[in-house]
């Protein structure tokens, strides 16, 4: 049995973090400055760069400041950037959780910033701790898939055992997320007959020639050089490793960041902007998606590595599952699951599968992974911009 | 080993070294550079052109001959969607 906190919109969060979130560059420092002292107490520290405004970084604020694993959030404005902060605001406080938003040219600087922020993270982490817990069935979970880091080992022990942990979690009626069209190129076609129907499929393919057409106007795929040397030669090798997370179920729909499934099964996150190529790479890094599954309200986050990644984040906890055998040797400090094994024969994909699973369950009831015990809360999030979902993309049961 | 019977490459579950022989499917190769653990290595002759094919699926196109045995990556490899960044050595 999970225990979960409730929020007034009926969701439950797995944790009750609160986040202080700069609304522009310039009020970043105050913002970490404010967060720092109460790092190891939950408060977590999230935000936008830009001073331009941006549909999109909006709706992910929104979506992030009022996620279900946060109890409540200190918006830290400069004063005269063009992000929304008012709506922004508006969004926080009807969700019910504690809110206030600081402007560091109103409160008088720096100082009187930090000192004022302080003092009111100080007094809701006191209400958050009266916050009890209640019981959270499994299917109120949802969990989303990364890869990073991949190597060649990736596709063969981590992936496929996280598609079975996915399968798994289907079963218990959970909602699932998996991404990166980019890394789904050379895949449409295995993926389209996996749609809950036709026109889910043509949309799928659509998705994918959007991925490619997107990266080839920007002269890479979304391919590292340690991508190569791991062994893997092409995008479509990439991609036949990374589509293994996904598992073997039906396929419910497509949906964008910030987009919550509106059910349970299987979803593929679209990340990759609508319209000609304005804003650079889709996700410039890992943890760019992560926040992107995050604001589609993952509560937890899997994420396979084969080089090695170490990085968490912010407001979602993230299980570090390790592909490659010899990583495992140098860095099993930052990973949470030994995937490795299933190379060396020392255990199989359905026992690392159920290993994965048995773990989210304990980590949604409050046991730390290995990147939240070593307080990595990596956050970014960057301008993009899309169209509303079409039609097909979400087919009725 | 091979993952699917269709393919048309092999992967390394140990390091292998140039030189060394390997035994697929009961035929013997000698593996033409140091192979590391998840690499790929050809499991037959491939012809320049010929798609190649793991856990059946397409992963891009031979550039030039691949004898068996031979390992199998970015110098003899091309994807058929996007070129493959890789630093200079």
């Amino acid at each position: 049995m999970l225990q979960g906190f409730l929020r007034a919109d009926g969701r439950k969060g797995i944790r009750n973090v609160l986040v202080v979130a700069y609304l522009v560059e310039c009020a970043h420092h105050v913002a970490r400055e404010i967060a720092t002292p109460f790092r190891e107490r939950g408060v977590h520290l999230i935000g936008f760069p830009g001073c331009y405004p941006n549909a999109y970084a909006l709706a992910m604020m929104e979506k992030l400041c009022t996620h279900p694993n946060v109890g409540g959030a200190l918006l830290v404005s400069l004063g005269c950037e063009g992000f929304d902060k008012r709506q922004l605001a508006k969004v926080v406080e009807a969700s019910g959780r504690p809110a206030r938003m600081l402007g560091i040219q109103d409160a008088g600087g720096t100082r009187r910033t930090i000192d004022a922020g302080r003092e009111w993270v100080e007094r809701t982490l006191a209400t958050l701790t009266t916050h009890a817990p209640v019981a959270m069935r499994a299917d109120e979970l949802v969990v989303g898939t990364i890869c990073g880091g991949s190597d060649a080992t990736s596709g063969l022990t981590a992936n496929p055992a996280m598609g079975i942990a996915f399968d798994l979690l289907l079963a218990d009626g959970a909602a699932a997320i998996f991404e990166e069209t980019g890394e789904l190129i050379g895949m449409e076609h295995l993926m389209a007959a996996r749609a809950a129907n036709a026109a889910l499929g043509l949309e799928l393919k659509r998705t994918v020639a959007k991925a490619a057409e997107y990266y080839a106007t920007l002269g890479y795929a979304s391919f590292a050089p340690g991508n190569a040397d791991g062994g893997l030669t092409t995008i479509e090798e990439k991609s036949l490793g990374a589509y293994a997370k996904s598992g073997q179920a039906k396929i419910a729909g497509i949906i964008k960041p910030g987009i919550a499934p509106p059910r349970k099964g299987l979803y593929l996150l679209d990340v990759v902007p609508d319209g000609e190529v304005r804003f650079g790479f889709p996700n410039i890094n890992d943890n760019a998606e992560i926040v992107e599954l995050i604001a589609c309200g993952s509560h937890v986050i899997l994420f396979s590595t084969g080089r090695g990644s170490v990085v968490g984040s912010a407001i979602a906890p993230v299980v570090k599952v390790c592909a490659n055998p010899e990583t495992w040797q140098r860095m099993q400090d930052d990973m949470d699951i030994d995937a490795g094994r299933i190379l060396e024969g020392r255990a199989t994909l359905p026992e690392v599968g159920r290993e994965i699973y048995d773990l989210i369950g304990r980590v949604a009831n409050g046991e730390p992974t290995r990147s939240e015990a070593l307080g990595h809360q990596e956050f970014i999030l960057t301008y993009k911009s899309f169209e509303p979902l079409g039609p097909a993309c979400l087919p009725a049961h | 080993m091979k993952l699917a019977p269709q393919d048309n490459v092999a992967v390394a579950l140990r390091a292998l070294r140039a030189g060394e022989t390997v035994m697929l499917e009961g035929t013997a190769h000698i593996v033409d550079r140091d192979i590391a653990v998840g690499h790929k290595l050809a499991a037959r002759t491939i012809a320049p052109g010929e798609t190649i094919v793991k856990y059946n699926c397409p992963i891009g196109v031979a550039t030039q001959p691949i004898p068996a045995g031979a390992c199998v990556h970015t110098h003899n490899v091309a994807s058929s969607y996007l070129p493959t960044y890789t630093l200079p050595k």
